[in-house]
């Protein structure tokens, strides 16, 4: 029995199949992505060197290409409904173009269709709560020339009438359950699944992305929602395959960084309050400016030109010109799809990798404050607590294929962090996605969980382990 | 005519209950319906007793000196309940260490409180504001007795 399994990304789409009776690889392909033609272009190229796979029991995809999929979401106070609703967003495998708060205005619902986003998400207010500033919203779109489809996951007692406004303006309104039905309250599970369903039954279409249904039983789910699967499935186990526990995937592509945390976050000494809109369980971050290729440029920026140049010094053992370094960051942004040919590029990719893990990881974890009082000393918690984390998983090209893993997933752990209130892993194992495979098993979990649970089991290996060259 | 209603309590771990008492009793002789959840209460707790009995104000007091930290973020979750213009007071102990007063008054007024007290007012001197800022906003007459 076989898994054909496929990823089309905006550059590469990867292929691999799966032996599922003696869980193995047998055999990984890539090429190019033609989304703007014909994506099956790029798929049967990738498929070129596999014999037998249209008689795979499973032939299953999922995508980011052609821009992912992107969202807006709106809500009332920034940390509040729109906060909840940019992290629905984000935990269906969206990408965020942009969060807004309060009443939209007529120039935001230009910025709005000038981004171009797949799915809005409209929240605001609790159940029987604030009524006046979703409608306003729901007026301003509707009465807009937008035709993205609306998901509407804010205060109960307006939704049908919020549904209605959309009607009557002629645009699509999909209702489904609050984002935050009480104050500080998450419920962002039904918002998520709405999106997965406008996903498969609107935004494949509208892309184009159907057409790979001709060859494959479907196009599934946003590739970063297969990570988040892959990692969820990962940390609770399936039946007699035991989890791993709470675990961090940290996904570092060319456009974006994404942290994934299957944890509670509670925090873990005593004497501590947390603070805040409660976190989910499953929780996906991305930062847009962290990235290998596309985003060398701010990478670089958040980093510090200075800062990485003298990190490489020191990686180098001596002095080099700072151009060789400013010449590599252009080259890698102008050709993204640019591996890195010699001993400098490959590690100075290791250092962008690293300063990646490290900054994402950073903005992924909760903080301790310290606030004095007439009490004394007392803590405040807000965000994940995420210090007692016992595993954390690296994947993406860079980290996959470099020879120094362990050196580049050693940016998320405590005691590399920018500050020490950052409650980030103290002393996690470091693990490798050794085959590039969660997206495609976040894929297999869908139908074989149990298999898919043995597959990372035999596939992700201690980054210590693993070295790139000899594999 | 609607009686003007008032949200009462001591906010955060706080357990000092005298003075919350002692404001009860002046809201009450100034004919005014009270609401008092009494010490140790959340920010929830204010926001969900306002939302069910419609209140007009809430009086939040804060004697032990965590009331910055504890008051933050009030405003905002009036505004996603759908209070969002509900008069919001502070009192206490607010002053923390060695700022002066108007520092302090402004640091609330920023958080989204409408009036912000310095240890030791009367409760006489908050209820002629309440008067006031309701007049003001004009939804409803002041009819203390
Ligand atoms: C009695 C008392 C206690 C008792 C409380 C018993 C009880 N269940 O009520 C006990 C022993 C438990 C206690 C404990 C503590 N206390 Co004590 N306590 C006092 C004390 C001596 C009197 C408080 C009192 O009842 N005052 C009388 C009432 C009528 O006045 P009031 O509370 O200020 O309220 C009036 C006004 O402020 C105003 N008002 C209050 N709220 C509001 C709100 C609005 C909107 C308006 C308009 C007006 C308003 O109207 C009220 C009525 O007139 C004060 C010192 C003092 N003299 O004030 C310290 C004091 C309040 N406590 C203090 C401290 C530090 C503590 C502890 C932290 C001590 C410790 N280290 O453990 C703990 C905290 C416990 C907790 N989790 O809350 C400090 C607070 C310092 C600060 N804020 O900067 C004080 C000021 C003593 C001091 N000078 O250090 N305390």
């Amino acid at each position: 029995m076989e898994a054909l399994l496929i990823d089309i990304g905006s550059t590469y789409t990867k292929a691999v199949m799966l032996d599922l009776k003696k869980v193995r690889i047998i055999k990984q392909g890539q090429a190019y992505t033609t989304v703007k033609d014909d994506v099956n272009r790029g798929l049967k190229k990738a498929l070129a060197d596999f014999t037998g796979w249209e008689k795979a029991e499973y032939k299953l995809a999922c995508s980011s290409a052609a821009g992912g999929l992107k969202m807006i979401a709106v809500g009332l106070v920034p940390d509040l409904t729109a906060e909840a609703a940019r992290r629905a967003a984000l935990g269906a495998g969206s990408k965020m173009l942009k969060t807004f708060s309060f009443e939209l205005t007529a120039i935001d619902i230009e910025e709005i269709s000038s981004l171009e986003p797949d799915i809005l998400l409209l929240a605001g207010g609790t159940d029987g709560g604030n009524r006046d500033v979703i409608v306003h919203n729901a007026r301003m779109i509707a009465g807009s020339c937008l035709h993205t489809p609306v998901i509407i996951a804010g205060n109960r007692a307006v939704a049908g009438k919020v549904q209605d406004i959309f009607k009557q303006g002629g645009k699509e309104g999909y209702l489904t359950e609050n984002v935050m039905p009480r104050l500080e309250e998450l419920n962002i599970e039904p918002a998520r699944e709405k999106i997965r369903e406008l996903f498969l039954e609107k935004i494949i279409e509208a892309k184009g992305l159907d057409r790979v249904n001709s060859i494959l039983d479907g196009l599934v789910m946003p590739t970063p929602a297969a990570v988040l699967r892959a990692a969820s499935l990962l940390a609770s186990g399936y039946k007699d395959e035991r989890g791993l526990g709470e675990l961090v995937v940290i996904d570092i592509g060319g456009a974006t960084t994404d942290v994934h945390s299957i944890a509670s976050g509670k925090p873990t000494r005593d004497g501590v309050s947390w603070r805040g809109l409660e976190e989910p369980f499953k929780k996906r971050t991305v930062e847009g400016d962290l990235g290998m290729r596309y985003s060398a440029p701010s990478l670089v920026e958040a980093i510090g030109f200075n800062s990485l140049f003298t990190q490489l010094e020191q990686a180098l053992k001596s002095g080099l010109s700072r151009e060789i370094l400013q010449d590599y960051i252009d080259l890698i942004k102008a050709e993204v799809d640019h591996l890195a040919a010699n001993k400098i590029e490959v590690i100075i990719d290791r250092l962008l990798a690293r300063n990646a893990v490290n900054l994402s990881t950073a903005r992924h974890v909760g903080v301790l404050k310290t606030i004095y009082t007439p009490l004394g000393v007392s803590l405040i918690q807000e965000g994940k607590d995420l210090t007692g984390v016992k595993n954390i998983i690296g994947t993406g090209g860079v980290i996959v294929y470099n020879d120094n893993p362990k050196f580049i997933m050693s940016g998320a752990l405590y005691e590399n962090q920018p500050q020490s209130d950052l409650l980030a892993p103290v002393e996690p194992e470091l693990l490798l996605d050794s085959k590039y495979l969660l997206a495609p098993l976040g894929l297999l979990a869908e139908v074989e969980p149990l298999l898919a649970v043995k597959f990372m089991k035999k596939y992700i290996l201690k980054a210590g382990d693993v070295c790139g060259n000899d594999r | 005519m609607d009686k003007t209603t008032v949200v009462l309590g001591v906010i955060g771990a706080d357990v000092h209950a005298v003075g919350n008492r002692i404001l009860e009793y002046s809201l009450k002789q100034a004919g005014l319906n009270v609401i008092n959840i009494g010490v140790m209460s959340s920010q929830n707790d204010f926001i969900n007793a306002a939302l069910e009995t419609g209140a007009d104000a809430i009086w939040v007091s804060s004697l032990y000196g965590h009331g910055e930290m504890d008051c933050r973020g009030l405003r905002e979750k009036c505004l996603e309940a759908g209070i969002g213009d509900i008069l919001l007071y502070a009192g206490g102990n607010l002053v923390i260490g060695k700022r002066d007063w108007p520092y302090v008054e402004e640091l609330f007024r920023g958080m989204g409180y409408d009036r912000a007290y310095p240890p030791g007012t009367l409760p006489e001197t908050a209820i002629i504001d309440l008067e006031k800022d309701i007049y003001k906003k004009g939804d409803k007459n002041w009819r203390p007795c």
